[in-house]
């Protein structure tokens, strides 16, 4: 078939049927001969000294064959912390994560020993009889009141608790708000939660003594970079070390990250010569496992006499958690994205990172772009109440348009170089969502219910989101000599559908069967360079680099079979598994037949002289974001009585370029809409005073089920991105991007008659009886 | 701490009976999962919220982290591995998850179906908000649920038809 | 988040039961396994011995004798909620139980465990107290009636002694025709109610209300009963209003508040949940008459 015809195809996923069937293997599936199963011991306290350790009642356990602390452990490593935070000038202070606590604990789950044994089960029996002296040290919980002067310090040794502080700005801000007719400030708080996952995170390692061969399998979304890490840990080669991510059970963002359980399972490993599994349940993953908390934001808007925007600025205070984890970038993001889809000809933030003696603060789908355009869209609304204008037309008034494009703006993404809205029509989008919605009429209809008693209320937002994070990401290209097409990537899938991504692009080269191609992610053995899934970037970074490698074998298919069939490379196509001339299918030679030419017979020449090996690697390079981007309307019904908010529709008209799978695509974002319900509604990460968790269990948690969802339209619109051959763009953050936003907007105009203004997400029904009742929100 | 005490057990899973020795506290999850080496059965939270680990005791859909392995012995048990009727065919739940994208990860997806196969044998033409309540105890996390119900709904029909 | 090491007894018989639960120290009583195979798996309980109902003969019916209702403690939930006698004589048990849980729990958890338990927000709780249920608890020296307003002593703590086991609550079905109405407010379908409410309205010949029956559920450790509402109710005509007006003193109780819901949410919810049940009590008892 010729090349064309299978992107854009919304053909089913070549990942179901084992996961359907029961035969995907997760990291908990895997079971080998001799295995041994660990439990953490973890610190209960969320600040405090360690005095001593005593282990030996724990390894006196039957069926316990050894308990490790950071003593036993360090002396086998090149360095005791893992220093993993991405590069940034703003560092005040270098809070690395230990391998294991050793002197002191700065959170409530911080691990301190691993117990080892015949099974989960014995583990955790020992686990509690590892006896800690703890000394109880004062806690900063609270990332705005960390920051006083006289607060606790989340680390004894540190001076402060300011880990980090930048500042993003461009124009002359002053003057923007000195000539300012108007000027509106508002304060907001935000918290995201948990990613929660439905797998839980979890490591088995095995070492092959007589290969100095470690083999680790994590359930990571970065395992390039895990095997990075573990090498230099270790003062491994690349050669003895192999990290593969099996099949993952859904990532959002956390398993991004390296975290201790995977250096100390793997060298627990090594010293006991067996297997070692450990696999984090959900109580862990409430308090080992990274999250998004709070934000606060202290903004203000100027403004023209028409609600045209002058300039923005403020200043954010953001919790990082007890150490960097990954980074600056959350706030970045936040910081970055603020005023991206409308002309802002000033902006200024002050970002400040805070510790606080709680989990590490690192990405959760959307990666602080959700907060940016919550701030940036309530701005918008307060200016629309104050002028008199509809939310709609102050957005008009200020939304990039299609003929600014591509659209620089003078802020630097975190490698240095300058953002720069790709494509898109912003304008056009949020006419489609405003007409699909019947915006206009809304307000009769909730005339007419609120004459019935009934409160609904209607809520709009845009967005941009960056995609595509680079450089690159590798993808190599085979064709077997049985003639099946092997794809294999530095990709990691954990449920986006990588997989039928890569093969829908590589079939769409090599005959268009998609049941002749396996793909083969997250495996540091199959391809030697990767990154991994984070950043919305697989579809357009190992997507082009899928591209390039089927051209390239496509190529040498064709001229070789050129070559061998004699027949000009211009009338051959590629049909399923065979090069057949055109039309005449018969004709023809087999895949496996090329390759094995292509490998060569000793005193022949190669078919057209060329190269031997029918493969291609390609690394697409791409430094510059693709922006996606969008504009939802959110329709919500609130019960005023008991504060309780159902959202009935949820419309999103959506612009990540050229779709490659218009099935997956719909299927990222709705997935992204309800997340983003419960960061409007439901999800809470609540710590008391001293910094305890108090929702450690999926009751007190709480994510969205079905019962929740509303009716969700998604609307296309696809501006190919000039920044790629494929024209794509990244789509599995967008969905929750702007859901907060819109559905508290929604509610706020549901709650119009009692003046309600909602400064924060989450909002509880306890928090809008108290707004209702007069109360001031938690910004 | 006392030492753990062990049963024999005869456990029938998707019509194979499995006899083993187990301890008494071993959850029925990880019995499947460990003992039975069925690991098509998954563990979300271990306090009974998540619904991943749902499978048919007895034909009703239980959580099976809430079951200790030696309560399931004599019983009858059918996980996700006995749902497709053989190689070259799904079961129709399982071709309707596949055609409506109902699945992402898949991790929460053995539960689901676990459910649905006892839900639609007795209610075999549910409404959308019925099966939104059925499902309610089945946490996904990826697909924000809207292919799953569609999913659900077309099984429904499928169902249906197979049996007319 | 595995269960800890206990020895694991599954009599067959109540007598069988009695004499463990009399000898064994530290043991704790396994039913449906919804609360406390969670509890184990966290190893916020740690007991010795686990005594196994699950094969324990005769602990499982639901029987009627005139008005006279007798449910086995280790009836599922399920069981309840499909049971075409309780949906003719206590409809309240299963519109309540449309709110508890989901399939999966319901397929499992029994009204036995489930009273045992004693969650405050726990529907059944709500409901047992609102019928003036009479709980019927073995031990050592044979069997004892508990009236359901002397069963919770305090948060989780029913009146059953440490060798006691709940066999069985007998319930007095309401005239037929009467009216129920359950209430509550949850963040999501199947969770525990954060306030509940289980009203039951019966009527004189004129349409006005004969007796009443208000139950609080959630507010605090134990049921809360509205007696003051009840008695003012009789020999009313039900009305929206009527039930507002009544009501609204709800919102000045006591009530419990934690890191996750505000005592003073709770007190909000508790006249909106109470006026909510009444209303749906005498809007089925309307339509019963009619």
């Amino acid at each position: 078939m010729n090349p064309g015809g299978m992107v854009g195809k919304a053909v089913p996923r070549i990942e179901d049927d084992a996961l359907l069937r029961g035969r995907a293997r997760f990291v908990d599936d895997i079971h080998l001969p001799g295995m041994l199963e660990a439990a953490f011991v973890r610190s209960p306290h969320a600040h405090a000294a360690i005095r001593g350790i005593d282990t030996a009642a724990a390894a006196a356990v039957p069926g316990v064959v050894a308990v490790f602390t950071a003593g036993d452990l360090v002396p086998h490593l090149t360095a005791e912390r893992l220093v993993v935070g991405l590069p940034s000038p703003s560092y005040r202070l270098e809070v690395d994560r230990p391998v294991l606590a050793s002197d002191e604990v700065v959170h409530v789950g911080e691990p301190v020993a691993i117990v080892v044994a015949a099974s989960r089960y014995v583990a955790e029996d020992a686990a509690a009889l590892v006896e800690i002296d703890y000394d109880p040290l004062p806690v900063a919980e609270n990332c705005r009141d960390a920051l006083a002067d006289d607060a606790p310090r989340v680390h004894s040794r540190e001076p402060h608790n300011l880990v980090a502080a930048f500042d993003m700005a461009y124009g002359d801000i002053d003057q923007a708000f000195a000539r300012a007719p108007h000027v509106l400030r508002e304060s907001f708080w935000q918290h995201r939660g948990v990613a929660h996952s439905m797998e839980c995170r979890g490591v088995v390692a095995a070492h092959d003594p007589i290969g100095n061969r470690l083999t680790v399998w994590s359930s990571t979304q970065t395992p390039h970079p895990a095997k990075r890490l573990i090498c230099a840990l270790l003062g491994r080669d690349d050669e003895e070390v192999r990290v593969v991510a099996p099949d993952l059970g859904g990532g959002f963002g956390p398993k991004l990250v390296f975290y201790p359980e995977e250096i100390v399972v793997p060298l627990a490993s090594i010293l006991l010569g067996r297997p070692v599994k450990w696999i984090e349940d959900r109580r862990e993953h409430f308090v080992a496992t990274t999250q998004e908390r709070d934000q606060y934001w202290d903004m203000a808007i100027a403004i023209d006499g028409d609600g045209r925007i002058l300039g923005i600025r403020g200043s954010l205070i953001h919790d990082h958690g007890a150490y960097t984890a990954r980074g600056v970038n959350v706030p970045y993001g936040s910081a970055v994205t603020v005023p991206l889809p409308y002309n802002v000809p000033a902006y200024r933030l002050d970002v400040k990172l805070a510790l606080t003696n709680k989990v590490p603060v690192t990405p959760i789908r959307g990666a602080g772009q959700p907060q940016a355009t919550f701030v940036m869209e309530r701005l918008l609304d307060r200016v629309a109440r104050e002028l008199g204008l509809d939310r709609a037309e102050v957005r008009r008034r200020n939304l990039v348009h299609a003929d600014q494009m591509p659209c620089e703006k003078p802020l630097k993404l975190r490698g240095g170089t300058f953002v720069a809205l790709d494509s898109g029509d912003f304008p056009t989008a949020m006419a489609d969502v405003l007409a699909k919605t019947g915006w206009a009429d809304f307000r009769a209809r909730q005339e007419a219910a609120r004459a019935a008693g009934r409160h609904i209320g209607i809520g709009l937002a845009n967005y941009v989101e960056g995609t595509g994070r680079g450089p690159f990401e590798p993808v190599k290209v085979r064709v077997t000599s049985n003639g099946r097409i092997r794809v294999a990537s530095g990709a990691t899938a954990m449920g986006q559908s990588t997989q039928t991504m890569l093969a829908q692009i590589v079939a769409d080269q090599l005959g268009g069967d998609m049941a002749n191609v396996s793909v083969t992610t997250g495996d540091t053995a199959a391809i030697n360079l990767g990154f991994g899934g984070f950043n919305s970037r697989q579809a357009v970074m190992a997507g082009n680099s899928a591209h390039a490698a089927a051209m390239k074998v496509r190529k040498k298919i064709l001229k070789a079979a050129s070559a061998m069939l004699e027949v000009a490379e211009d009338d051959l196509e590629i049909v399923g598994t065979r090069v057949a001339l055109k039309g005449v299918s018969e004709h023809g030679i087999a895949l496996g037949a090329i390759a094995r030419a292509l490998d060569g017979s000793p005193g022949y020449k190669l078919p057209g002289d060329l190269e031997p090996g029918l493969e291609a690697e390609e690394h697409v390079i791409v430094h510059d974001m693709a922006f996606s981007s969008g504009s939802a309307v959110a329709e919500v019904e609130v019960d005023v009585d008991t504060g309780a908010v159902t959202v009935t529709r949820f419309t999103l008209a959506h612009d990540c370029g050229r779709m490659i799978n218009p099935m997956i695509v719909d299927g990222q974002v709705v997935g992204g809409i309800v997340h983003g319900i419960g960061n409007a509604l439901f999800e809470w990460m609540g710590f008391d005073a001293e910094a305890q968790p108090v929702t450690t269990n999926f009751g007190e948690y709480l994510l969205v089920t079905a019962t929740e969802i509303p009716e969700i339209e998604i609307l296309h619109r696809q501006s190919p991105s000039p920044l790629n051959t494929l024209g794509v763009k990244g789509v599995g953050e967008s969905g929750v991007i702007p859901t907060p936003a819109a559905i508290i907007s929604a509610v706020e105009d549901a709650l119009s008659p009692y003046g309600v203004r909602i400064a924060q997400a989450p909002v509880s029904p306890a928090d809008i009886i108290a707004l209702i009742n007069g109360a001031s929100g938690r910004a | 701490m006392q030492g753990s005490e062990r049963r024999a057990i005869s456990v029938s899973v998707n019509g194979s009976r499995h006899d083993r020795e187990v301890e008494v506290r071993l959850t029925l999850a990880d019995f499947l999962r460990h003992a039975v080496e069925l690991t098509g059965t998954h563990v979300g939270c271990e306090h009974g919220v998540c619904g991943a680990c749902t499978v048919l005791v007895d034909g009703l859909a239980v959580r099976s982290c809430l079951m200790l392995a030696v309560q399931a012995d004599g019983r009858e048990v059918a996980t996700i591995e006995g749902l497709a009727p053989g190689e070259d065919a799904l079961h129709p739940l399982q071709q309707a998850f596949k055609d409506h994208h109902g699945l992402q990860c898949g991790f929460c997806t053995p539960g689901i179906l676990a459910t649905l196969v006892e839900y639609l044998a007795e209610n075999p033409e549910p409404s959308e908000a019925e099966l939104k309540v059925a499902l309610s105890g089945n946490i996904c996390r990826c697909t924000g649920y809207r292919d799953i119900i569609a999913a659900a709904l077309d099984a429904a029909a499928r169902l249906r038809e197979a049996r007319a | 988040m595995k269960p800890p090491p206990f020895r694991y007894h599954d009599p067959r018989t109540l007598a069988e039961t009695v004499t463990l639960l009399g000898t064994l120290e530290n043991a704790k009583l396994l039913a449906g396994g919804q609360s406390l195979m969670p509890m184990l798996n966290m190893r916020f309980v740690l007991p010795d011995h686990l005594i196994d109902l699950n094969k324990v003969a005769g602990l499982a019916h639901v029987e009627a004798e005139g008005r006279t209702v007798r449910i086995g403690a280790m009836t599922r939930q399920r069981d309840l909620e499909r049971s075409a006698l309780l949906a003719a004589k206590l409809p309240i048990i299963p519109a309540a139980l449309a709110h508890v849980g989901h399939l999966q729990t319901r397929n499992r958890g029994t009204i036995g465990g489930s009273l045992s338990h004693l969650d405050p927000s726990a529907e059944l709780v709500t409901v047992c107290a609102a019928l003036d249920a009479t709980v019927t608890v073995a031990g050592p020296g044979g069997t004892r009636a508990i009236p359901f307003s002397e069963f919770p002593l305090g948060y989780m703590t029913p009146a059953t002694g440490l060798d006691e086991i709940v066999t069985e609550i007998v319930f007095e079905a309401w005239p037929a025709g009467h009216g129920f109405g359950f209430a509550e407010y949850a963040r999501r379908h199947g969770d525990f109610a954060i306030v509940s409410a289980a009203a039951l309205l019966a009527f004189r010949d004129d349409g006005r209300i004969g007796r009443a029956a208000l139950v609080l559920g959630g507010l605090e450790p134990v049921p809360t009963r509205l007696s003051a509402i009840e008695a003012a109710l009789a020999g009313e005509t039900p009305s929206e209003e009527l039930f507002a007006e009544l009501c609204r003193p709800c919102a000045e109780l006591e009530a419990m508040g934690d890191a996750l819901v505000p005592a003073s949410y709770r007190r909000h919810l508790a006249p909106v949940m109470a006026r909510r049940a009444l209303a749906r009590a005498a809007g089925i008892a309307a339509a019963a008459i009619h």
